[in-house]
């Protein structure tokens, strides 16, 4: 769960590439910059909750 | 070099020697980001956290002045490697010459932009020292600065400052001036802070930090002096270090510099004021580590901004780092079980993201907000799974973690020899209870 987290990140960017690419109206440009933020903080959460130890547990 | 900077060689003389004496004064930063690591530690591996910092530093000098200073491309050499995408040129990596070959032939500009990626790479590298205090072994965190320095902070410096694609944001998709980070707060504190983070999840929490029963165990940092003494010292580095920024990476003209200078200022007391109350109110004291946290968070928010916006917005800056900081430590110690002894996550990443969200939000050019939140996705989504993978990749060759013994006698006994304080008694051991 923590790798699909982290793999999900770089989609997020590639939306937000897309975004300056594809439109030219700045309403929609600002959308979907919002909407790649979004998927990386929805995989940044993913990593996140995959990276949590259960307590009393050490990563050797 | 970033195409929107007037002819190299117009700098006048008078700002050349501002902007080195600036840069001779903004090591100050690092020395107290070193004081708080090593103060936010254990007194147990107080030695190895200040010789780690000083360890830190030297390798980012010496790797960035071999590979990374090339790749960066901050000297005059190639035009910088670049495709073409939907009709736009896109420069993603820099052609610099290896070695620092022709500095002394390199424009004043140049060499000023170089001595200040030198410090910045060092900064950068040293964040996540401090999240990983009390169980990372010496080598492993040089073996991180060698990586942050060679091919991380390279990459970041070229899109950003270098001429890069960020930069060229503006020209080519009419989005503002292009992403701007006048002060590093993306190049140096979000990518240490997600580098710190990414320490942190491979090493895994101090032993005893989160026990099988209960709420996590305090593991209070030994000295307060040293942290809050480190944050007076950062606010000298870091005045000096947005004021250089400001007139090497945005062109601000010398009548804007005082501003620049205040807003730092204003940003970091809103910041410890409103963090000062935020603890009062929750602990009914003020917490002093906290404090520093707030008022660092404040320093790294005005990175983003201090010299592109008005002094009430560096107070609003300021005011929401600080409510913030103390928030985001306690989120991410208690529900998300993530043990950053310097806070570097909420610190540097958080308030960096923070900073320059509100260098586009204030900022009247139409497109810079968008241009802002571009830079800010490429430093999640691509910087964070990078420094991952590479980090991934270099705990395999250098194990991170210390073995148990070592993280039970402490850092200084295992791995120096000798006690950062020789004459102290050893307390008890409350990490094996």
């Amino acid at each position: 769960m923590k790798y699909a987290g982290l793999l999900v990140m770089p989609a997020g960017f590639f939306l937000s590439i897309a975004a300056i690419v594809l439109f030219a109206e700045p309403m929609q440009r600002s959308v979907f910059v919002a909407c790649g933020l979004a998927v990386e903080a929805l995989g940044l959460a993913v990593a996140v909750r995959g990276h949590m130890l259960a307590r009393g547990e050490i990563r050797p | 070099m970033n195409p929107t900077m007037p002819a190299v060689s117009t700098m006048p003389d008078a700002v050349f020697a501002l902007t080195l004496a600036l840069l001779l004064l903004a090591p100050l930063a690092i020395a107290g980001v070193a004081l708080i690591n090593a103060g936010l530690g254990r007194s147990r591996s107080a030695a190895q956290a200040l010789l780690g910092n000083v360890a830190i530093v030297a390798v980012t000098a010496i790797v960035f002045a071999l590979v990374g200073s090339a790749f960066a491309g901050c000297l005059p050499g190639g035009a910088g490697h670049s495709f073409q995408l939907a009709g736009k040129p896109w420069n993603w990596l820099g052609a610099g010459p290896f070695l620092l070959g022709g500095m002394g032939a390199a424009p004043a500009q140049s060499q000023l932009a170089l001595i200040f990626e030198f410090l910045a790479v060092a900064l950068a590298a040293l964040l996540p020292w401090g999240s990983g205090a009390d169980r990372w072994r010496l080598a492993a965190g040089c073996a991180t600065a060698a990586v942050l320095a060679a091919v991380v902070f390279p990459l970041a410096a070229h899109w950003i400052w270098g001429g890069g694609w960020l930069a060229q944001l503006g020209v080519n998709f009419s989005l503002g001036s292009g992403f701007i980070d006048a002060g590093g707060a993306g190049t140096v504190h979000v990518l240490g802070g997600l580098s710190a983070m990414t320490v942190i999840w491979i090493a895994g929490p101090r032993r005893g930090k989160f026990p099988k029963e209960g709420f996590s165990t305090a593991m209070p940092g030994h000295n307060a002096a040293y942290v809050l003494f480190g944050c007076l010292v950062s606010l000298v580095g870091w005045m000096a270090w947005n004021v250089a920024g400001a007139i090497l990476w945005v062109n601000a003209p010398l009548a804007a510099l005082p501003l620049t200078s205040i807003n730092t200022v204003l940003s970091a007391s809103t910041a410890l004021a409103a963090t000062f109350t935020v603890t009062h109110v929750r602990f009914g004291k003020p917490d002093a580590s906290l404090c520093a946290n707030g008022w660092m968070a404040g320093l790294v928010a005005s990175s983003g901004c201090a010299a592109l916006v008005s002094p009430i917005v560096s107070l609003f800056v300021g005011l929401i780092a600080g409510i913030a900081t103390p928030l985001l430590v306690e989120l991410f110690e208690l529900a998300l079980s993530v043990d950053d002894p310097s806070g570097a996550i909420s610190v540097h990443a958080a308030a960096g993201i923070w900073g320059l969200l509100a260098a586009g939000l204030f900022n009247p050019k139409p497109g810079q907000f968008v241009a802002q939140m571009i830079g800010i996705a490429t430093l999640l989504g691509i910087f964070l799974p990078l420094v991952y993978l590479l980090f991934w990749l270099l705990n395999r060759v250098v194990p991170f973690r210390v073995d148990p013994d070592g993280e039970r006698i402490g850092m200084d006994l295992h791995e120096l020899g000798g006690g950062a304080y020789p004459e102290f008694v050893i307390h008890r051991d409350e990490s094996y209870r």
